[in-house]
């Protein structure tokens, strides 16, 4: 792949959870990450769509350090970082920094905003206090609220302000990569358009690197350059945005975007045809993961699982009949 | 008394007595439903539509205080109905309500087909006048009801397209899907054959590719038994999809009210356009709407957009404009006239 | 703390909490002020035959024991011991309680683990019998009930602070900070401690109130401070074989104890309902 060297790169991600029956035996395992490879490049916003279960929230927190991965492999700036712990991963989060879904509850409800934006600076800087001061004055500005939230209580904000809050305090550390995990979940529409506004502004003003997990596909389409969508623990496409919306070559993925509402144009509820479940997460089925609710299921779909290959030079997509599908579903 | 309009909600107000004052959640709401229509009561948070919902079920908290107005349903005042009454013939049974939750509404510790039994013992059709009363609790359930209820209830099940009905029936909560327990629900509410069933966010906890498939179900199941929905959501896709009618509402008042077919095409007030004007759509840049909801302990008085309204003057916060429109109905002073563009 | 003015604020309103609140102020005030506002300061501690047994009148408020000191200004000062004893035992089981609580709640492993079964095994014993069995061992004195009843009540704070600290674990904020690279003893420090202080808070009120119960109960079996010392579970102790003609010399000592305990119960019950809904009103917006 030609262009700068990526910002975070990612090799055979792996996360399973072992299933214990009554008497404590393991008898089979939840792969919540399974075999997940990709790469970020710097300055772009990634984005990771999947339905529930699907592993993307792992991922995430796999990323951020929260969860150890069993196998695969994590550089970040070209630096091995997937077993890092303590005080070297200290410098490394300082870098690479995860926001949860709800950011204001990642604040203590006991502490006034100013000394929660506080925190980190003084945790992982040198800087003196009024240096801190002067940062934080900084950063909050940035994200549009006035200096007097410094002295409030996350209680005694909206909910939006609580948001623009937890985002300023992970920008006070200057990172280069963001992780955004559902930053516009269960969000009203107007506020929803706020926190998008206010991302790609911070974006552009600190020189941001965003990986931007969602299950919303409309926000996902404005916000993202790549987007790599996500099944029961592994990438089955991964391709430009307008690319994948134009022409999925995935039939998970031409699904996905069937049942997308759209106003003004054709009915969901008419025209949608997936039937069925995800199978459950412990019992996989040998072969192709979705070939139980694929319209396009063969006899080579159970017997071998499909790489992520190359379809153009910059669209990926894990499917036996992903190459010379020419438009969608 | 019949009426075309099976729901009518006049003029209501009520709020809630918060330990920091009194939070006026309804400032005088007008709704109606036809019969047989699915409306969609669109909302943001705050807006009053779960409000509503749960008025016309009966279901208010404690603190809650009906000021004035009415809610007539097939020409029957609720709010004035012997309460026995109410709870006999319209909760749960000529009204009946599927919740956001679907993970809360079962108990877990129950099997299936006993919860649904229970509810057919209690709110059947076929239930006879003389069984209610303190007598009905120690009278066991008739066997000739119980074998019809029974029957009807495994019919529900396959409208719903959940598999193997029988086997259902022998099943705990917890081992259906979220999207199979949604189906229950909406088994659930089928099965007293009501005339309203009042939805609440039924698709907003689910993947969108499992939404499709309830929306879908909703649409088709309240067309074949007649059944008129009032569907509350935050999402315009939702509405859209499947609602014939669509009441906005904003910080406790209706501001809009049309068929689904001109209410997208041309809406006519500034926060209904500036809302669908907020969604995302690529190669355009994000809009979004300045200003915060407003506090119900403190609303702003007349139409309580006004302080985020660019085309407000001062008769907008002197009082609340009135309804005009016939089909589409909008209130406002300075509705947004068709295809004019919208002033940032 | 801004919210604490709010507590505050918000306890006032509560009725029994007030109620509660007065009558433990009115003991510790007595105890202050002992010298102030009893009738016979110096009759506490010394012997005066001639007056024995009288019944309460002007002179004698609550009447006078087999000594002949007056039983009211010997409650007034038994308040000081009762008000000593608890507060060092509950203070001492505070310190050794809270930082294991923390210890084994944060760091789920093994160590921490046994321990929660140790304190497991000394909240099966009751704790009267616990207290008895230490307090013969060691002798009656004051030093040794103290000493007795620290060594029964810290695991329920060890308990208490354990299931708390391994709930908070999971909470987002605590999450987000380990995500953010804060040391861990400053998590712990600095946003796990303030967040179970209301439990602990809670606990300690009602801890007052069961530990000056079962002092009295152990002064009352001679277990406790030797006499002339004016306990008042000794008091108590003593009435038993003048009754019932020396009605009221049950009565002083009795009434305290009921008055003080109640007190920091209904304190206790009042802090809970300020503190916690306070903390689930903050989550909710």
């Amino acid at each position: 792949m030609t262009g700068p060297e990526p910002l975070l790169e990612v090799r055979g991600l792996r996360r399973h959870f072992p299933v214990r029956n009554a008497f404590g035996r393991v008898t089979g395992a939840i792969k919540a990450l399974d075999d997940v490879t990709f790469k970020v490049r710097p300055g772009e916003t990634f984005g990771i769509v999947g339905e529930s279960g699907c592993g993307k929230t792992t991922l995430g927190k796999t990323l951020a350090g929260i969860h150890v991965p069993d196998a695969g492999g994590i550089a970040f700036e070209g630096q091995d970082i997937t077993h890092l712990r303590g005080a070297a991963r200290g410098a490394v989060t300082q870098r690479l920094q995860y926001i949860h879904q709800d950011p204001g509850n990642a604040l203590d409800p006991r502490w006034k905003i100013g000394r929660s934006l506080d925190e980190p600076l003084a945790v992982h800087t040198t800087l003196t206090r009024t240096e801190r001061e002067a940062r934080v004055r900084e950063i909050l500005s940035a994200v549009g609220l006035p200096p007097g939230h410094l002295d409030l209580y996350p209680h005694e904000i909206s909910g939006g302000q609580q948001r623009r809050v937890g985002l300023a305090r992970i920008l006070t550390l200057q990172p280069r990569l963001v992780i955004l995990d559902e930053p516009t979940s269960g969000l009203d529409v107007s506020v929803q358009a706020m926190v998008l506004k206010l991302l790609r502004d911070l974006q552009v003003r600190f020189e941001l690197t965003y990986v931007f997990i969602s299950h919303d596909l409309s926000v996902v389409r404005i916000m993202c350059d790549r987007v790599g969508v996500m099944y029961l623990g592994r990438f089955v496409e991964i391709a430009p945005t307008e690319e994948l919306f134009a022409a999925p070559r995935h039939p998970y993925t031409c699904s996905l975007l069937s049942a997308i509402p759209e106003i003004g144009g054709r009915r969901v509820t008419e025209t949608f045809s997936l039937e069925g479940e995800p199978p459950n997460a412990a019992l996989l089925p040998s072969g192709c993961r979705f070939q139980q609710r694929c319209p396009l299921a063969a006899a080579i779909c159970a017997e071998r699982e499909p790489e992520l290959d190359l379809v153009t030079d910059r669209h990926r997509a894990a499917c036996h009949f992903a190459a010379g599908k020419e438009s969608r579903l | 008394m019949t009426t075309d309009r099976l729901l009518e909600i006049t003029e209501l107000r009520l709020g809630y007595d918060t330990g920091r004052g009194f939070a006026r959640v309804l400032d005088g709401v007008s709704l109606s439903i036809g019969r047989g229509r699915i409306m969609g009561l669109v909302g943001e948070s705050g807006c009053g539509k779960t409000t509503l919902a749960r008025a016309t079920l009966g279901i208010l908290s404690p603190n809650a205080r009906v000021e004035s107005g009415s809610i007539r349903f097939d020409g029957n005042d609720l709010l004035g109905m012997d309460p026995v009454r109410f709870q006999r013939e319209i909760k749960g049974r000529r009204i009946t309500f599927i919740p956001q939750d679907p993970y809360g509404a079962f108990n877990p510790l129950f099997r299936v087909g006993d919860q649904i039994m229970e509810l057919m013992k209690w709110k059947s059709p076929r239930r006879e006048p003389g069984e209610w009363g303190l007598g009905a609790l120690m009278t066991p359930y008739p066997r000739a009801r119980r074998k019809a209820d029974r029957e009807q209830a495994l019919r529900r099940l396959e409208e719903v397209q959940i598999p193997d009905p029988e086997r259902a029936f022998a099943k705990l909560p917890g081992e259906f899907s979220g999207g199979q327990r949604q189906r229950l629900m909406i088994a659930m509410a089928l099965m007293t054959e009501p005339d309203l069933i009042i939805a609440d966010e039924p698709t907003t906890a689910l993947d969108v590719t499992i939404q499709a498939q309830i929306l879908k179900l909703i649409r088709l199941l309240a067309t074949t038994h007649g059944v008129s929905v009032l569907l509350t959501t935050h999402d315009l896709g939702t509405a859209y999809e499947i609602c014939d009618d669509i009441t906005v509402m904003y910080a406790g008042q209706e501001v809009e009210m049309a068929p689904v077919d001109t209410f997208f095409v041309a809406p006519q007030h500034p926060y209904t356009v500036r809302l669908l004007d907020s969604l995302p759509r690529p190669g355009r840049e994000i809009r979004e709407i300045a200003g915060e909801i407003p506090s119900l302990l403190d609303p702003p008085t007349g139409c309580r957009f006004n302080p985020r309204c660019p085309a407000a003057t001062p008769e907008c916060s002197a009082a609340r404009p009135p309804v005009a429109g016939m089909r589409h109905k909008v209130r406002c002073f300075h509705p947004v006239a068709h295809g004019a563009e919208v002033a940032e | 703390m801004g919210g604490f003015r709010q507590a505050m604020g918000q306890l006032a309103k509560d009725r029994s909490a007030l109620v509660g609140f007065c009558l433990v102020m009115l003991v510790v005030l007595a105890a202050v002020f002992a010298p102030v506002i009893s009738t016979h300061p110096e009759a506490v501690w010394d012997m005066n035959p001639v007056n024995r047994l009288k019944a309460p009148s002007g002179e004698w408020l609550f009447g006078t024991d087999r000594m002949g000191a007056d039983i009211y200004s010997r409650v007034i000062y038994g308040a000081r011991i009762t008000l000593v004893i608890a507060i060092v035992a509950v203070g001492a089981s505070l310190l050794i309680g809270v930082p294991i609580g923390l210890w084994a709640g944060w760091n789920e492993f093994w160590p921490g683990e046994a321990l929660m079964r140790v304190s497991d095994i000394f909240l099966a014993v009751p704790q009267i019998v616990l207290a008895i069995a230490i307090a013969q061992t060691l002798g009656p004195s004051i030093q040794n009930v103290i000493l007795a009843l620290s060594i029964t009540y810290w695991p329920w704070f060890a308990r208490l602070v354990y299931a708390e600290v391994r709930a908070l674990k999971r909470e987002t904020f605590i999450e987000a900070a380990i995500a953010l690279g804060v040391p861990q003893w400053r998590i712990v420090l600095q946003h796990v401690l303030p967040n179970v202080a209301s439990p602990i808070i809670v606990r300690t009120s009602i801890g007052m109130g069961f530990t000056i119960l079962t002092a009295a109960s152990l002064g009352f079996l001679g277990l406790g401070a030797p006499p002339p010392a004016p306990e008042w579970g000794r008091m108590i102790s003593e009435s038993r074989e003048f009754l019932p003609e020396a009605w009221w010399y049950a009565l002083a000592p009795g009434l305290a104890i009921f008055i003080v305990v109640m007190g920091f119960n209904l304190l206790g019950d009042g802090l809970r309902d300020v503190l916690d809904p306070r903390l689930r009103r903050s989550h909710d917006h």
